[in-house]
């Protein structure tokens, strides 16, 4: 195959890649999208295998095969609540991936095509491939710790220390001084110096960052892979490479600015990280009174409601209630009672976390809304049931300036005629604030595990 | 200007207008699908074996065809995993029976 032809191969391969894309903007073409974005890949593979510079295959189908089969066999048997932490194990391969080749590019060179004159790595591609390596480095260590975090592995909670921000901007700067040093000679200790503390940088940026805000973090890693991918696209002139970069990194930066306009914080705020977790709780908070109802109750005010708006969180994920949940929807809709669901945006552990574990279990994707589609209706609403979240309906948003969530976009419930929360005790969300929702008149706390007090009020119903 | 320009720079540009169309394109997915769209994402950035194939293919092995082949098995199971996870989600978002409507 010619290199014209090639080119040509590769320019159809990103075109199905954007328009695999751009299926997701509706359910009903995403599918199709998919497909499309398969066989993108599929030529792009095909297309470089054809190659006259690859003469040997056995390697490669090995690795295809392996490969192939345990990324299979790990997309079908994955539960749906552990999303969050594949896809950041699935961004920290990418990552490794981009290393891999960079060092594979820099011990052979002349495979790529990219030495100079003089016989040694020409300096455009010396820069390129230092950049997109220490990218991919940062990429693969940092979804390590965000995967180790999201899996329970190690705590959730911010790991902060003292000189942290200096320790980061220390390794930072010793890693450039290599990385000009790599640029400027082609030094191979120099490239495994860079390696070296990027991957350290990847994990000392990330630990300090708080269990809630994976959401970001996954989102940012996201952006990292594509970056990472379109700086080893410079290195290997590979167009395709370029392209599917950018487009991801964009992809994973737009993501990240979502959720963090979803808790109203900068992203600077989110990634310089200790938020949450160690804040003083109000001391008040363990007299006041709350109203405390069982399954029965709920099931009697429930089934008399005409219009009930259920606010799920990261605690129907972690309860797997969303089969319960999904029963209990059902029964209410036979009742005639009208039922929708209330998503914040960075309810979960990643982006659309939520939707997701609803479509698995079933339910229809028209009675689920965004925030800003729904919020107007809670003063309509007979009941809103708060199910495992806590923060993203918490009134305090609004009202007091001070407080870590002050601005934040959050679920009116509290319009509601009846709240009702099933939670499994008072303690603070993820900000380490009381919740004042808890404890109003017309709010009912239901304390249970969801999964549990789920079935239960199914079978008072 | 007789020079010919770097092809560097014609890298730059479609590179920054690749930007351009990802921003645009990714806007208009809809929220709900943001899972899938990490998901898939995650499966076309390693489109990044194009340039592990060519590392794990030489006439003779040496140390970049062994960086090669694992490379090229650490995208596999990006590729197939990831393409499989989002089909696997889309599945699900499909309308239901009894719901509003019919599918379409």
């Amino acid at each position: 195959m010619t290199a014209d032809l090639a080119a040509l191969a590769y320019l159809v391969a990103a075109v199905c890649f954007i328009l695999a894309l751009k299926g997701l903007s509706a359910p009903g073409s995403s599918r199709r999208g998919n497909l499309v974005g398969m066989i993108g890949m599929v030529i792009a593979v095909a297309v470089t295998i054809a190659d006259p510079s690859v003469m040997s295959y056995w390697w490669i189908v090995a690795g295809l095969v392996i490969g192939g089969g345990i990324g299979t066999a790990i997309a079908f048997n994955i539960r749906m609540t552990a999303m969050p932490q594949l896809v950041a194990a699935f961004h920290s391969l990418v990552g490794l991936a981009a290393v891999l080749v960079a060092a594979a590019a820099l011990y052979s060179p002349q495979a790529y095509g990219i030495v100079g004159a003089d016989g040694a790595i020409r300096l455009d591609s010396r820069i390129e491939m230092i950049l997109g390596m220490a990218i991919g480095a940062i990429t693969f260590s940092g979804s390590v710790v965000a995967f180790a975090k999201l899996q329970g592995l190690v705590s959730g909670a911010p790991m902060v220390f003292r000189g942290q921000h200096l320790l980061n901007l220390l390794i930072g700067v010793v890693m450039a001084a290599a990385g000009v040093w790599f640029a400027a000679d082609g030094n191979t200790d120099a490239f495994w110096i860079v390696a070296a503390l990027a991957f350290l940088i990847g994990v000392t940026l990330i630990v300090p960052i708080g269990g809630a805000d994976m959401p970001v973090v996954v989102s940012m890693l996201n952006s990292y892979s594509g970056w990472a991918a379109a700086g080893i696209g410079f290195t290997l002139e590979n167009e395709l490479l370029i392209i599917t970069g950018a487009l991801v990194g964009s992809s994973g930066a737009i993501l990240s600015y979502i959720m963090c306009k979803g808790m109203n914080r900068s992203f600077f705020n989110v990634i310089l990280g200790g938020f949450g977790g160690a804040g003083p709780v109000d001391t008040a908070a363990g007299q006041r009174k709350v109203n405390q109802g069982s399954a029965d109750d709920a099931a009697f005010i429930l089934q008399n409601a005409r219009k009930a708006i259920i606010i799920p969180g990261y605690g129907m994920a972690v309860a797997q209630a969303q089969h319960a949940l999904r029963d209990l929807a059902d029964k209410l809709k036979d009742n005639g009672v009208e039922v929708a669901y209330a998503i914040h945006p960075v309810a979960g552990r990643m982006p659309g976390h939520m939707n997701v574990l609803l479509a698995e279990a079933n339910i229809p994707y028209d009675e689920v809304f965004e925030l800003e589609e729904i919020n107007s209706q809670f003063a309509t609403a007979d009941v809103a049931f708060v199910i495992g979240a806590n923060d993203v309906c918490n009134p305090l948003a609004k009202t007091d300036p001070s407080c870590p969530i002050a601005g934040m976009p959050v679920l009116n419930a509290e319009n509601a005629a009846a709240v009702m929360v099933v939670k499994r005790s008072l303690s603070p969300g993820y900000a380490g604030i009381d919740n004042p929702l808890f404890y109003r008149d017309n709010t009912m706390m239901l304390f249970a595990d969801a999964r549990k007090m789920v079935e239960d009020i199914v079978k008072g119903l | 200007m007789e020079a010919a320009v770097d092809p560097l720079f014609f890298r730059l540009t479609i590179f920054v207008l690749a930007i351009f169309v990802g921003y645009h394109v990714v806007w208009a997915v809809t929220p709900a699908l943001h899972t899938p769209l990490m998901s898939v994402t995650n499966a076309i950035s390693s489109v990044i074996i194009v340039g592990a194939l060519i590392a794990a293919g030489p006439a003779g092995m040496d140390l970049s065809g062994v960086l090669g082949f694992i490379a090229v098995t650490l995208a596999a199971i990006n590729i197939f995993g990831g393409f499989a996870v989002t089909q696997r989600m889309l599945e699900m978002f499909r309308r239901k029976d009894g719901a509003r409507g019919q599918d379409p």
